[in-house]
């Protein structure tokens, strides 16, 4: 089974019974060095294992980059 | 007064205390290892970051953590790029769950062609991130009454910028960082314009306690050359406030004694 997402702007396809840190980790990223945007909600971050990402979910992964 | 050059000069924004002056950017540079070694000639202890979406095809890509560890370096996380208070609030919002902590850099841009703040935005965000527990330091205009009521409203400090972002034109209006400084209890620091290391010296001259700048020393033939030379301009300006510099005189006040002249 998969599911519909929005990653960051792009859908996405996802196996299905993901959480939001499984994702994370599937795609190549540390979970300690991002923050999670779900839906406009911000995911804290010692719950990023426990949310299961549902169809529909429009999910916003952001880290710090060089900035002025 | 024995107040010598050793005497030690701190500065402390929001329970905080720092030495170093100097807050450095992390845009614009050739490579992350350049970025990192003006940082280290640069002195600063905290950095300026932006907030963006992970590349999500290319995760192995460098990452600005990798080369300035946020954990010997203060990260300080900006709203670039934002021009409302919504779109700032939720930043810095993100910034607060992806680094764990609550001192940021707001700035709410009017429009694109200056990048000058939009004041009224920006108090209404300083208002929001206040209650909600975060220490703003603020980019604002250089006006006096502007600086006071991000104070009112929660700014940890307030940054006036002294010309443009990016415009290297250094302060155009010594008058009016001079009576933000005056009337503040907040730090300030002139964020934005500053050019070459002189700009430096004057924000510091004016009595600010500090400068913030990133292109001035990114986009400079030698970077981390320029990074050492606004370490030492924004040092020798802090110096030269606090020695109390000499008054100005409309003519010529001699050096060598007139007595004794053959």
């Amino acid at each position: 089974m998969s599911i519909s997402i929005t990653l960051n702007g792009e859908p996405r396809t996802i196996d299905d019974g993901l959480t939001i840190a499984a994702l994370a980790e599937q795609i190549g990223l540390n979970p300690a060095k991002i923050a999670v945007e779900r839906n406009l909600e911000i995911v804290p971050r010692s719950i990023l294992a426990e949310v299961l990402l549902t169809d529909g979910d429009t999910l916003e992964i952001v880290h710090f980059v060089g900035g002025g | 007064m024995t107040d010598t050059h050793d005497t030690p000069d701190t500065w402390t924004v929001a329970g905080q205390t720092f030495t170093s002056r100097l807050i450095v950017g992390t845009g614009k540079y050739k490579d992350f290892a350049q970025n990192a070694a003006a940082v280290e000639a640069s002195g600063a202890e905290i950095v300026t970051v932006a907030v963006r979406r992970v590349n999500v095809s290319d995760p192995k890509a460098p990452m600005l953590t990798d080369f300035i560890d946020p954990k010997k370096i203060v990260y300080l996380p900006n709203t670039a790029g934002c021009f409302t208070t919504d779109d700032a609030v939720r930043t810095l919002r993100l910034a607060r769950e992806a680094g764990g902590w609550d001192l940021v850099k707001l700035e709410v841009l009017g429009e694109a062609k200056t990048l000058y703040p939009d004041m009224r935005e920006t108090l209404k965000a300083t208002e929001i991130l206040a209650k909600d527990g975060f220490k703003p330091m603020v980019y604002c205009t250089d006006d006096p009454i502007a600086a006071k009521q991000l104070e009112e409203a929660g700014a940890v400090a307030v940054m006036p910028l002294g010309a443009p972002i990016g415009s290297g034109l250094g302060i155009q209006n010594r008058v009016t960082i001079r009576l933000i400084v005056e009337n503040a209890k907040v730090p300030v620091l002139v964020d934005a314009g500053v050019g070459t290391a002189s700009d430096a010296g004057v924000a510091m001259e004016l009595g600010c306690d500090g400068v913030l700048m990133n292109t001035a020393i990114a986009e400079a033939k030698n970077p981390v050359m320029m990074a050492r030379a606004m370490r030492l301009a924004v040092e020798s300006g802090r110096l030269s406030y606090r020695a109390g510099r000499m008054g100005r005189r409309m003519y010529a006040d001699p050096s060598s004694p007139l007595a004794g002249l053959i």
